[in-house]
């Protein structure tokens, strides 16, 4: 967005007032044909995204909420969700003396700087000006190599073409009961296309693709890595999240063409709900990547927040060579519940996945790994490593492992290791005689727990998940 | 530096101290020997602060200042180091970010300016000496795969790392061939200061011989039952615990 648009939006509020707009600008709650038409002519979209639009919510019709996770919930409503409303700033905050103090006590611990403090909590200073123009050298340089990177609202109207052609690709409109809702419905999100041979020079974070619009509950990203590419993705930031929305079904799909990699990290820290579960974010997310030949993909998530996770990032690794991998750190405090883990799904020959997953629960936190290993007839040479840990602090927490493994090729090799460990007494007694409080212990030895998976991430965004992890146990021990 | 006066503690409903008496003062190292089961490694517990064991009666204090009163994390601070019978392994946590997270955690709390990680480095590599390991121990997580031996001289680098003024050293003899019970005394000595004590609390006389006691204590059956000079381990040697302590029934009858 530019210095003009920004100023526009700015003037804009102090105009007409902000109250009045949203209502005048907002579909009424639940979801049919008109609706989906409605939200489609306002975004000003082509044809063919109408009629995908369209043959997804036929499809969701037909289809039930699957109910196999092992996670409960009061059944949604889903005619009382409102499924469009203009998009809109952040309400603006004065100064950041405004913002909830339980915010920026988060914000300190996680020793965020203060402009970023305050962008992220919506507070109207020149902080917020400065990032925009950071954000515009930054897609400078981005242009300057051909790597697109927009909104998926601006890539419809600016690249037709790329979206037609791969869109649902690896997550067809149907594909599962909340992919499809997302396929009907979906308000916006990413889109990146890094051409053929080129090694994207930065981590492209969702952080600088300023959109002062909410993405919404019902978020779309696309990435696509041409021939021989290489792309790093960031999603998601450290921060608490709040949103008044509580179903969040989002839809994330990567394609990595012949000989390309795509890293794509997330740390998920959405509005957990209250010790006791109320009002927490339910996400459930269909995120999967598509690995030609000699193609890499690496997922790696934190995921500490939301009151539900029902998330697979997966791979299809169809091309002779690919590589899958997916690091996990899934936490699970208070009432949250987990359920997430991925599929490995090996079509080529001498693909390769690893899987290694950490699991940790506390309070009354329920963290469930669902893993699917899957060696087609034609994978030959395939091999896959698991290693599926889980720690357990308190008891009245739960840790479960469901491995799935399907094996249709005699050459095939799987291996699946799985522990389950607990913070003992002796390991927080020896850290007390050392001078460390106990919050600094637990938050020490479950940083160790989960090693392996933060040295996945990128280095600032390890810095951070760190203390995130410390952050949501507190109060979790004694 | 440190005294103990009438002190009875209990693990569960069984009291394993009865009424100890002690004084440490600075510039002293104390050993306190006894067969398994006098309580030793009880009192080495009471002393740091372990939640297991529970106080029931009697005072500790500590420069002056009651050390009852304080969580472990407040002792460590305050000085006071156990080095552990059994270390404890943390997977996944280098030794060196350890160990600098403690020592800078005992710094912040005593008001001094915390270590960043180059002028830490220095420090460490000084201190990995006196145990005669080169950096690769230290870039391993905390005790993992570490041999009986590996654990103890750990204790001793974080005991030299951590400079205390009161170091209780629970059994840190066990277990070590001769040559690792040489570089154990010998980083034990090199911590010996005029304003420094340590506890050495011990099975066997072996140790002693490298690191020379002010004093030597028996224990049995939850107290102090004699106490003397250096003179004393090698008779305890000679004549075993039977006849200095009493037999467990009389000591625990009121």
């Amino acid at each position: 967005m530019s210095q003009d648009a920004i100023r526009e939006l700015t003037e804009q509020r102090y105009k007409y007032g902000f109250v009045t707009e949203i209502e005048a600008d907002q579909a009424p709650p639940g979801l049919s044909e008109e609706i989906i038409r409605l939200i489609s002519a306002k975004k000003g979209e082509p044809e063919f995204l109408l009629q995908w639009r369209l043959k997804a919510y036929r499809h969701w019709l037909t289809m039930v909420e699957p109910r196999w996770a092992a996670v409960k919930y009061a059944p949604i409503d889903y005619q009382k969700i409102v499924y469009y409303s203009a998009p809109r700033p952040k309400k603006q905050l004065g100064s950041l003396d405004e913002v909830d103090p339980e915010l920026k006590r988060a914000f300190e611990k996680l020793g965020i700087p203060l402009a970023e403090q305050a962008r992220l909590a919506g507070v109207a200073v020149d902080a917020v000006f400065d990032s925009v123009s950071v954000a515009t050298t930054y897609k400078g340089k981005l242009a300057e190599k051909g790597i697109v990177f927009c909104s998926f609202s601006e890539a419809v109207k600016d690249h037709p073409d790329l979206v037609e052609r791969w869109l649902g690709s690896v997550v067809p409109a149907g594909d599962n009961f909340f992919a499809a809702l997302n396929s009907a419905v979906f308000s916006d999100g990413s889109f990146v296309y890094v051409p053929r041979g080129v090694r994207c020079p930065m981590e492209l974070s969702t952080y600088f693709r300023i959109n002062a619009e909410n993405t919404g509950q019902f978020e779309r990203t696309l990435i696509v890595a041409d021939e021989g590419s290489y792309v790093s993705y960031l999603e998601g930031c450290t921060a608490p999240m709040r949103d008044e929305n509580q179903l969040h079904a989002a839809v994330v799909e990567l394609v990595a063409l012949p000989g390309a990699e795509i890293k794509y990290s997330t740390v998920q820290n959405w509005y957990p709900g209250d010790a006791e579960g109320r009002g927490g974010i339910f996400n459930f997310v269909t995120k999967r990547a598509k690995a030609m030949e000699r193609a890499k993909i690496s997922w790696t998530q934190v995921e500490t927040g939301s009151a539900i996770t029902w998330k697979y990032p997966s791979c299809i690794l169809q091309g002779d060579d690919s590589v899958g991998e997916f690091y996990s750190v899934a936490l699970a405090n208070h009432r949250q519940q987990a359920d997430t883990g991925t599929k490995m799904i090996h079509i080529g020959k001498r693909t390769r996945s690893t899987i290694v997953s950490k699991g940790i629960s506390a309070g009354r936190g329920q963290n469930t790994y669902r893993g699917l290993v899957r060696m087609q007839k034609g994978a030959t040479g395939a091999r896959n490593h698991s290693q599926c840990d889980s720690l357990l602090i308190g008891d009245e927490c739960g840790a479960h492992t469901f491995p799935y493994i399907e094996v249709k090729n005699p050459t095939g090799q799987v291996e699946h290791e799985a522990t389950t460990s607990r913070i003992a007494e002796d390991q927080l007694f020896y850290c007390r005689q050392r001078g460390l409080s106990e919050e600094d212990a637990v938050s020490m030895i479950v940083n160790g727990f989960a090693r392996r998976v933060l040295k996945e991430l990128p280095m600032e965004f390890a810095v951070e998940a760190q203390k995130l992890l410390g952050m949501s146990l507190e109060g979790s021990v004694g | 530096m440190l005294r103990i006066q009438g002190l009875k503690a209990k693990i569960g409903d069984r009291e394993i101290l009865h009424g100890l008496d002690l004084a440490v003062n600075a510039g002293e190292v104390h050993a306190i020997m006894g067969p398994n089961g006098s309580g030793k490694s009880t009192l080495a517990s009471v002393l740091a602060g372990r939640e297991v064991v529970e106080v029931t009666a009697g005072t500790v204090t500590f420069d002056g200042q009651d050390l009852l009163a304080l969580p472990a994390e407040k002792r460590a601070a305050a000085g006071l180091f156990l080095g552990f019978q059994y270390p404890v392994e943390i997977p996944g946590v280098a030794n060196l970010y350890f160990l600098r997270t403690a020592l800078n955690a005992v710094r912040r709390a005593r008001g001094q300016e915390e270590l960043d990680a180059m002028d830490f480095l220095a420090l460490a590599k000084e201190k990995l000496k006196l145990v005669k390991w080169d950096q690769s121990f230290v870039q391993r997580a905390v005790n993992e795969g570490f041999s009986g031996g590996e654990k103890k001289k750990n204790e001793i680098l974080q005991m030299a790392v951590l400079e205390p003024r009161l170091a209780i050293l629970d059994e840190i003899d066990s277990g070590l061939d001769i040559d690792a019970l040489k570089v154990v005394a010998g980083g034990v000595n090199a911590l010996r200061a005029k304003d420094r004590a340590t506890i050495l609390v011990t099975h066997y006389q072996r140790l002693l011989d490298h690191v020379k006691p002010d004093v030597v204590h028996v224990m049995a059956a939850g107290r102090i039952v004699k106490s003397g000079g250096p003179e004393l381990a090698h008779e305890l040697e000679r004549s075993g615990y039977e006849q200095l302590a009493p037999p467990r029934g009389e000591a625990r009858a009121p």
